[in-house]
Parts: C-alpha cells; sequence; structure tokens
C-alpha cells in the first residue's frame, strides 16, 4: 500500500483522440466497471459507431453529451499497484485555456496528444506553453494515430524533432516521447507489436516511471497559518498550535524560525498531528506547530526560516489568466486577492502586455484581458502579500482574483520576478 | 518511494484536512452532514483530524428520510455520543406531516428526492454556511467535475455551468447571505481508498456493511431488505440470504448483494475485484437515466 499520489493533466486538440486514450487508460488499467462499459456499449451502438467508443467514458455532464465535446475539467481516478493516479481531463478548444489552466496548476506530468497525421499544431504549441507556464515538471507527448501513418518511425520522428525546436523556446525541463494507437491501444498499456523500431516505455510505464519526488521546493521553507488551534479543554489548557500544510522546506523540531508579518523569531518546540508527533515535515503535509515562545500569530501568517523568507510586497507583477466570460481585466479595477490563507484586496496599476499564447508574441498595446487571455500585470494590495516567485514555488508564488461584488472568481496569477 | 514522500493515503489526508480547515476558517456556521455511512464517517475523522487537540468546530446533521436501516441509526447515535455531539435531525418525515413536501407512494416508492426540501430547510434554519458532505468524484460522470468548494445560490442550487475556477489549493468561499459553500473534502478519494483509510484509522462502520444474514427479495437485480417501506411486486419472494451492502442509504433504494466478506480485509479483496461501481450494485433510484444524479443535484440534492 505504500504508493505515490501523482497528478496528471491531458490535453489535446479536439478529435486527437484525447477522450479515447483516457478512456483506453481506464480501461486496461481496468478501472472500468461492468456497468460503465455496458452503458458505453449501449451509447455506441445508439450511435452507430461499429466499435465500442470508449472515448464516451470520459463524456460528462449533459450539455456536453448533447455538443459531443468535454468542456470542462473532469478529474478520473486509476492506479497501478506503484501509484495512484488523478487525472484533470481538459477539453483542448481555444476558449477553454481556463480549463487547462486549471487543471495543469497542479499536475506533476502533463500528457499532450497530437495527431500522427497533423504533427504539431497551434493548438499543439498552445498547451505546451501553457503546461509551462503553470510550472508542470514533466511533459509526454503522445504521437497518436499511428495506425493511420502505416506506423512509420520517419513520421514519428518528424513530429518528435518539431515539438523539440518548439519546446526549446520554453521552459520545459523533462520531456518524453511516445509513439501510440488510443484506439487500439497500442503503447498505452499493452506494448504495440506494430512498432518494433520503438522500445523506450509505454504510456503507462512512463507515468509510473517518471520521479516526482523532486518536484517540490525542499529548500525554502514556508508554512501559511491557516488556523489557530486553542482546545478549550483541560487536559490541553494552555496548548497553542498553528495549524497548516507545508508549502515549501522540510520542518523539524528544534529549528529556528520567523514568523511573517511580524517579524518575531522562535523555535520550532514540536510538530503534531492527531497520530502523534512528527520529527520532521515535507512539502504537502498538513500539521499543527507549536512553537517555544508565546508570540502572537493568525491566519494569514507565514513561519519561515529567518535567513529565507519569501518577499512581504504590496508591489507584484504576475502573469494573469482571466477565467470569467464577459468581463474583463482592466487598469484601475479593484479585486479581492487570496494568496496562501491570506486574503486582501488588489489595485491592477497597469497591464504591461498581452501574450499570445500562439506565437508568444507580446502585445503592449492591449488595454484589457478578457475570458483565456493572458498577460504581464503589475498589482498594488492594500496589504503586504508574502510572496515568491511561482517558478521557484507554485503554492507560495499563485493567487486568485475575486470579483467583490458577485465574489466569482475571475482571475488567476503567478507572481513573476521582483516587481521593478 | 523516497523517505520524502508520502503514502498515497497521507497524501490524500492532508489535502482533506487542508481543505476543511480553509472552510471553517472562513466560515461563520459549518455543518458536516453525517448520513451514518462509510463517506461520511470518514469525512468525520478527517474533521476531528483537522481540528485536533481542539473539539470539532462545526454542527453535525443528519437528513433523516424515515427509512433508514435501524442499524445505521443506532451507529449514528452511538458515534455522535461518542463524540459527545449533539446530532441535528432534519426529517422528511416531519416535512411530509406538515405538508411541506408529498410522499411517494407505490411498490417502487423513494424518498430519495425528498431529502433535498429537509437538507435546505435545515440549513436555511441553521443558517448554516458552510456544508461539508462526502461525496467523491469516482462515483459517478456528474460529480466528476464538481469542484471541491461548490457554490448554492439562495434556493441551493447548483450551475454545472457558472462553477468557480480551482487552481492550486486557493478555494474560494466567499459568499452572500442566504448562500451557501458545499464542500467536499474526500472528492479526490476512490472506494478503494476510503476503504483503506477505515482499515488504517480502525474507523467503526454500521454493521450492515459487513457480511450478515437477512430476509430479502430480488428486484432489478438487487436483494431488497424486506422492510415496512416497501411492498412486494407480482412474483417477488422473501428468502434468506447471506448479504452485505456497499452503500448506505434507504431501505427503500439501496440494494444488498451476495457477500461472504466479514472483516474490513476481506471488503477490500471484494472491492479490488469487483466489477461494478458501487451505485450500479446498489442504487435503484440512479438507474433511471443517464442524467439522474445531474438533474438532482442542479435542484439542491446532496
Ligand atoms: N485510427 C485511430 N483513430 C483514433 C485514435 N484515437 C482516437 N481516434 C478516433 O479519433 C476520433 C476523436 O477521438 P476522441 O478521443 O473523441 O478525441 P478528443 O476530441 O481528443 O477527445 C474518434 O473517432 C476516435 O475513435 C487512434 O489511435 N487511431
Amino acid at each position: 500500500m505504500q504508493s505515490e499520489l501523482v497528478r496528471l493533466a491531458t490535453t489535446g486538440s479536439v478529435d486527437d483522440g484525447k477522450s479515447t486514450l483516457v478512456g483506453r487508460l481506464l480501461y486496461d488499467t481496468k478501472q472500468i466497471f461492468q456497468d460503465e462499459m455496458d452503458a458505453v456499449e449501449d451509447a455506441s451502438r445508439r450511435r452507430g459507431t461499429d466499435y465500442v467508443d470508449l472515448a464516451l467514458l470520459t463524456d460528462g455532464l449533459r450539455a456536453e453529451r448533447e455538443q459531443g465535446i468535454t468542456i470542462d475539467v473532469a478529474y478520473r481516478y486509476f492506479a497501478t499497484p506503484k501509484r495512484k493516479f488523478v487525472l484533470a481531463d481538459t477539453p483542448g478548444h481555444i476558449q477553454y485555456t481556463r480549463n487547462m489552466v486549471t487543471g495543469s496548476s497542479t499536475a506533476n506530468i502533463a500528457m499532450i496528444l497530437v495527431d500522427a497525421r497533423n504533427g504539431v499544431l497551434e493548438q499543439t504549441r498552445r498547451h505546451s506553453f501553457l503546461a509551462s507556464l503553470l510550472g508542470v515538471p514533466h511533459l509526454v507527448l503522445c504521437v497518436n494515430k499511428m495506425d493511420l501513418v502505416d506506423w512509420s518511425e520517419e513520421q514519428y520522428d518528424a513530429v518528435c524533432d518539431d515539438f523539440r525546436q518548439f519546446a526549446a523556446r520554453l521552459d520545459i525541463h523533462d520531456l518524453r516521447f511516445v509513439p501510440v494507437s488510443a484506439l487500439l491501444g497500442d503503447n498505452i498499456v499493452e506494448r504495440s507489436t506494430n512498432m518494433d523500431w520503438y522500445a523506450g516505455p509505454t504510456v503507462l510505464e512512463l507515468l509510473e516511471q517518471i520521479h516526482i519526488g523532486s518536484d517540490q521546493n525542499m529548500i525554502d521553507v514556508r508554512f501559511p497559518v491557516q488556523y489557530v488551534v486553542r482546545p478549550h479543554r483541560l487536559d490541553y489548557q494552555d496548548y497553542r498550535g498553528y495549524a497548516g500544510k507545508v508549502a515549501g522546506g522540510i520542518m523539524k523540531p528544534g529549528d529556528d524560525v520567523m514568523v511573517l508579518p511580524s517579524g518575531f523569531t522562535s523555535k520550532i518546540r514540536s510538530i503534531d498531528t492527531h497520530d502523534g508527533p512528527l520529527e520532521e515535515a515535507t512539502p504537502g503535509t498538513s500539521a499543527v506547530l507549536t512553537l517555544e515562545d508565546d508570540i502572537d500569530i493568525s491566519r494569514g501568517d507565514m513561519i519561515c526560516r529567518p535567513h529565507n523568507q519569501p518577499r512581504a510586497t504590496q508591489d507584484i507583477d504576475a502573469m494573469v489568466c482571466w477565467m470569467e466570460e464577459g468581463t474583463s481585466l482592466e487598469p484601475g479595477s479593484m479585486y479581492a486577492i487570496k494568496h496562501t490563507t491570506r486574503w486582501s484586496r488588489a489595485l491592477i496599476k497597469e497591464l504591461q502586455y498581452e501574450l499570445n499564447i500562439n506565437t508568444l508574441h507580446r502585445d503592449d498595446s492591449a488595454t484589457q484581458l478578457e475570458l483565456n487571455q493572458i498577460g504581464r500585470v503589475r498589482l498594488r494590495t492594500t496589504t503586504p502579500l508574502l510572496v515568491d516567485a511561482y517558478r521557484r514555488n507554485r503554492e507560495t508564488g499563485a493567487f486568485i482574483l475575486v470579483n467583490e461584488a458577485t465574489n466569482a472568481t475571475v482571475g488567476v496569477g503567478m507572481v513573476t520576478g521582483e516587481a521593478s | 518511494m523516497s523517505k520524502t514522500q508520502m503514502n498515497h493515503l497521507r497524501a490524500l489526508e492532508s489535502e482533506s484536512i487542508h481543505i476543511i480547515r480553509e472552510a471553517v476558517a472562513e466560515s461563520e456556521r459549518p455543518v458536516l452532514l453525517f448520513s451514518g455511512g462509510k463517506d461520511s464517517a470518514v469525512v468525520l475523522r478527517l474533521a476531528l483530524k483537522a481540528f485536533w487537540p481542539a473539539r470539532l468546530p462545526m454542527a453535525v446533521m443528519h437528513v433523516d428520510t424515515g427509512h433508514n436501516f435501524p442499524e445505521v441509526l443506532e451507529f449514528r447515535d452511538k458515534a455522535m455520543a461518542d463524540l459527545g455531539v449533539e446530532l441535528i435531525v432534519s426529517s422528511v418525515q416531519e416535512a411530509i406531516d406538515a405538508g411541506r413536501v408529498q410522499d411517494v407512494t407505490g411498490p417502487r416508492a423513494s424518498r430519495n428526492r425528498l431529502q433535498t426540501e429537509s437538507l435546505l430547510r435545515g440549513i436555511q434554519r441553521n443558517r448554516f454556511d458552510v456544508v461539508f458532505g462526502g461525496a467523491r468524484r469516482d462515483e459517478e460522470k456528474a460529480r466528476a467535475k464538481e469542484r471541491v468548494f461548490s457554490f448554492r445560490d439562495e434556493f441551493g442550487q447548483w450551475d454545472p455551468k457558472a462553477q468557480r475556477p480551482e487552481l492550486w489549493s486557493l478555494y474560494n468561499g466567499r459568499h452572500g447571505v442566504g448562500e451557501h459553500m458545499r464542500v467536499f473534502p474526500i472528492s479526490n478519494w476512490t472506494e478503494m481508498d476510503i476503504w483503506q483509510f477505515i482499515e488504517d484509522e480502525g474507523i467503526e462502520l454500521p454493521s450492515i456493511y459487513f457480511s450478515h444474514k437477512r430476509r430479502v427479495f430480488e428486484r432489478d437485480g438487487m436483494f431488497m431488505a424486506e422492510s415496512p417501506f416497501l411492498t412486494l411486486l407480482d412474483g417477488e419472494e422473501v428468502r434468506e440470504a447471506t448479504v452485505r451492502f456497499r452503500t448506505v442509504g434507504d431501505m427503500t433504494c439501496t440494494g444488498a448483494f451476495a457477500s461472504t466478506a466479514s472483516t474490513i480485509s476481506d471488503i477490500i479483496d471484494e472491492v479490488s475485484t469487483t466489477r461494478i461501481t458501487e451505485r450500479g450494485a446498489s442504487r435503484a433510484d440512479d438507474r433511471v437515466s443517464d442524467a439522474a444524479m445531474e438533474d438532482r443535484k442542479k435542484g439542491g440534492y446532496f
């Protein structure tokens, strides 16, 4: 039962075969139950397809079933003895950048599909760029429909070369390629017998092998305080603990710490959980810290190390993606902002440029960001936030913007370097 | 797996605890829905762990249809007594008696749909603004798309087209007066994760989850328990069988299946080889149509 949790995001242009591939992964890893399969066989028959359409396994809401396309992020689960996978299944339409950004935000691995006949398309470049912008550490390019190009190695190589050239311009650290046929199941879970020239791992083997242990920031200690635990009970009368989830670094009892924004210093006395105290807490661990000294700490504060602090600033430069239909981000507007466990308010000072996610061209004449547009924005917050660059830490470098009148989440941001 | 890597159950637990704390920290009046089923027992355990050593900082509510298994009610009451928590019961029978909803009749009558009224009434009466539920995304297609923090308007309605984007671990629980958030801390857990966690933590469950002898009759490929709430149809016959239940719901719509699994580890073995989904195996009400769940959820259902 010592299996690791791995988060995946999949995307591809429409009809590249993403739903088929996901259906195939689920089916071949035996996550599909007989009653689900019966429903899919029924539906396939009703639609008049002459094979069982595995893509139907992942079609969610009614509107989508009617339109025949997936339009929102859906989550799927499958497991092997080594790993448990949470898969964010996101559609590839241009208007749905929002969903891809969402699905990629927590992913360890992004799987991008291309049709071997068409090679790298504008949409492929967009998906790859978004995965890199969202800091997904590993990218797997699945070259699909190999059956339709006679399992040709030349064709596969050409697609890979093309992609490599483009990817060199992006911040992608780990890039893998697999030739597959999602429809026939070649190299998804079962090894293909049609492509002897390919000796590499299947998609599932890759998903099991890619090392994700070093994806998180193990160096910069960051502990955003969620909740102050003050038990009003006799057996814990003077107990005062700070509940949170480690957002970076490794914390141990005895470590010197600094609390921000106050700047008070202390030592960690204990790292408590209901199951007993921990000797160390690594990123992703929920725990309760107690400190040696009685200092005033509340929700939204950050515990870090005295010589390794996030930046406390009211001026933030960030890449922002606009997430709401019918509204836009414009300089001069004000939003609620949530960063780690802290809410504040943010004024949009400046839109420096809009980034064309197909060409990576920067348009500095842009005056607003609409749904699915991404741009570099300068914000000023009413109180200081404790930020790191998103590249360094995906937890302390991210924020959301919320419309104060409707409470809708309208934008999401990733902190870039130092604001100048 | 390296030393710094958590196993998947601990990773899921940490995520759930984070979610529960975020929701409570930003809520005035949180409540946990407790049905006595395995998923709500897991959410309850996670909530206790999230605030330990402080006590549970939220109310607990049960929507009681009046058609529950007696074993489950007994378990529910004992669990609450052990915790020292006073349970709020929102009763469907009361709603029927007061004429707010009309009881269903006929041999296939299920009060499942009537729960929505009592649930929303319980939420409004107590002015709850955060409502924890034990739904999982692997249960059903409509659930697969629901957010962890799911906004409900003043009528309790869910709008699948207007869900808030949810990224990283940044949850937006802001809402106006009369509106509320449904929060699903175990969204990313599968049925298998639930059972492994129950085994790991030694969580107690109602006895109907384990193999037992019961008087049942066969309907729609499931065994329905003999009860005063169900009338036999022509050709249906009651007999004794060795069965267990995979989910806990009303006696009228929760089916059992033949099983000899009498311990958690037997159940884990069974779950890992079964070829039928939890809902397919035991929920008569979801079989009506492919879009059944989506429709009920839009109306304010769990
Ligand atoms: N020949 C062939 N067809 C495929 C393959 N994968 C998917 N398809 C077909 O391509 C079409 C689009 O697939 P689908 O999975 O719905 O694409 P999506 O829009 O990316 O989710 C369907 O007709 C599939 O059956 C493949 O490997 N080979």
